[in-house]
């Protein structure tokens, strides 16, 4: 049956309809997102440019400039991520490709060590964490009693503490992309690499290796944007001499009621968030990252 | 014995002797992903109050300081309700969303998905201090009410992605097979393509659930009064000392999440056999 171009023109008119009915069963979604997400942090941004008299003024952001203190916040903030998320790298990606390497039934088994703690509350691990690094702690009674150093070292409440504690909670989203895109690999690569007689090394750095840069590159994103405004671990495990940006909003807010200041600091943590986002967007996907963090 | 070492681990010429040392590294690595949490467990069961390991005096008064504390009970009941209510409201909404910008194939599909996915990317302190401002003027600061609904958002990005990547393996055909038999749009949904999609519902609403137990940030700012989290009070009691309570409280979390991993693990596994 051949539409006439009448029908064919109601039925294009039908099918748009039906498309905007469907759309709009996501309608609760954007709407919950809206009300409880872009209203308050579009406010937040609206304080930031009120001044204390409650005119508009860039005070909040000419401070933030002025005081060497806010400019050690952003420093010490990019410090922890860089290295939270090189030492992630190091330390994942050879046990992302341990994982790929093994038969899958051990394969499956050892994954279990990535996922629980992913799974595990990260206020849980962080406690862990501050138990075992304390001057009393474990660590430090069994480095004694093997003798590797004679006195209590202090490795919590401080940079230290605050970067075990970090790798260890981001480690699981670095690994589980990079090991997606390890198992994404077709082993006939590396294989046709070998018998054209490039040595291990060879066939992994310049076969295997650009393969899993996808990975790599999702999975470094994701540990540097979420180290950027993390804040339960610093906060207990830094014991106040590691302050990054997302702790100084909250002092600024629970010690001096300070909305101006505490909201633009957010602003900018936020600005830089979606910067990173925007320029790694124009390198890959951005749903995929999403598809890759879970 | 050591024979293995000397067979070849991968279609490279690389034996197993020659990566010892990637397996060495590996088990290493795995060794301190894992402890540093279980060693919690036997920790919760030492009577001193400072934690030893391995405890020289095995007793239960952590957990019975917790069980007999009207505050540590108080928030656990505020975590699980809230927890559970998170659920219940970010799964439909999710699944709806999920469904809605799979089947419509609108032009802005895509950028619907990415602003659904923001809460995802926002730093959580700024969604706290925001959300915090907008309840104390609306009046619903510290209800429970409103603890479920800033958990939602934060729920509903896992939710719309596992579910959309769960339907991009789904033959949508099917349903429409179903509605030119005559089947309206939402029984097609129920009866054919919602029992498919079951086991990505199941995780969905597990990972909602945990979202929400586990959230610290936004609950240290909206939950309190008649109202706090558990989360929210063992942060205040870890910014002043190590209470040992806090041990047990872990230990109890830690079989929580062990449980719900072994239940999703379960619903992957029929998911995988049944593909």
């Amino acid at each position: 049956m051949q539409a006439t171009p009448a029908n064919a023109a109601g039925l294009r008119v039908d099918e748009k309809l039906e498309r905007m009915k469907l759309f709009g069963l996501s309608s609760p979604a954007l709407l919950l997102v809206l009300i409880i997400l872009v209203i308050p942090v579009g406010w937040l941004f609206f304080v930031s440019f009120l001044g204390g008299d409650g005119q508009f003024s860039l005070e909040n952001y000419q401070r933030m400039v002025a005081r060497k203190s806010y400019m050690r916040i952003f420093r010490t903030t990019f410090e922890v991520s860089v290295i939270t998320t090189g030492l992630c790298i190091l330390i994942g990606y050879p046990l992302a490709y341990f994982l790929s390497q093994v038969p899958p039934r051990i394969a499956n088994l050892c994954m279990i060590t990535v996922l629980l703690p992913f799974w595990t509350s990260l206020l849980v691990r962080t406690y862990a964490w501050l138990v075992l690094l304390q001057k009393q702690g474990l660590i430090n009674d069994w480095a004694i009693g093997l003798g590797l150093w004679d006195e209590p070292i202090k490795m919590v409440h401080n940079m230290t503490g605050t970067l075990i504690g970090m790798v260890h909670i981001m480690l699981p989203f670095l690994i589980l992309p990079v090991y997606g895109s390890m198992k994404a690999i077709d082993r006939d690569y590396v294989k046709a690499a070998a018998n054209l007689g490039a040595s291990p090394r060879r066939a992994f750095w310049d076969v295997f290796f650009p393969l899993t840069m996808p990975g790599l590159f999702a999975g470094t994103l994701m540990v540097f944007i979420l180290c950027l405004g993390f804040f339960v671990t610093p906060a207990v495990l830094g014991g106040g001499k590691v302050i990054m940006v997302s702790m100084k909003i909250v002092s600024n807010i629970e010690l001096f009621v300070s909305w101006g200041a505490a909201s633009a600091l957010g602003v900018v943590l936020l600005g830089l968030t979606f910067a990173i986002l925007w320029v790694a967007s124009r390198f890959l996907k951005l749903d995929q990252i999403a598809g890759g963090g879970h | 014995m050591f024979a293995w070492l000397k067979k070849p681990a991968c279609e490279t010429q690389i034996t197993h002797g020659q990566r010892l040392w990637l397996y060495v590294l590996a088990v290493i690595i795995m060794v301190l992903l894992v402890t540093p949490t279980l060693i919690v467990i036997p920790m919760s069961f030492s009577d001193s109050q400072y934690l030893e390991f391995p405890p020289r005096v095995w007793s239960l008064r952590w957990y019975e300081h917790y069980v007999t504390s009207p505050e540590w009970m108080l928030a656990t009941w505020t975590s699980l309700k809230a927890a559970f209510l998170t659920m219940l409201v970010a799964t439909p909404v999710g699944v709806l969303a999920a469904y809605g910008l799979h089947a419509s194939q609108v032009r802005f599909v895509r950028a619907t998905f990415l602003f659904l996915i923001t809460p995802m990317m926002v730093p959580l302190v700024l969604v706290a201090i925001g959300v915090f401002y907008v309840y104390a003027q609306i009046g619903i600061l510290y209800t429970l009410f409103g603890l479920v609904l800033a958990h939602s958002i934060l729920a509903l990005p896992l939710v719309v992605i596992v579910i959309g990547s769960a339907l991009k393996s789904y033959d949508m055909s099917q349903e429409n097979a179903a509605r030119s038999l005559g089947a309206p749009r939402w029984k097609a949904f129920v009866t054919i393509t919602l029992p498919q999609i079951r086991f990505a519902v199941v995780t969905a609403a597990l990972l909602a659930f945990l979202t929400s137990f586990d959230e610290v940030v936004v609950a240290m700012f909206v939950s309190g009064g008649d109202n706090p989290t558990l989360t929210r009070n063992m942060f205040n009691a870890l910014r002043d000392q190590i209470d040992p309570t806090i041990a047990a409280i872990s230990t109890i979390m830690i079989c929580v999440t062990t449980f719900m991993m072994v239940l999703a693990q379960i619903f992957g596994q029929q998911r995988a056999q049944k593909d």
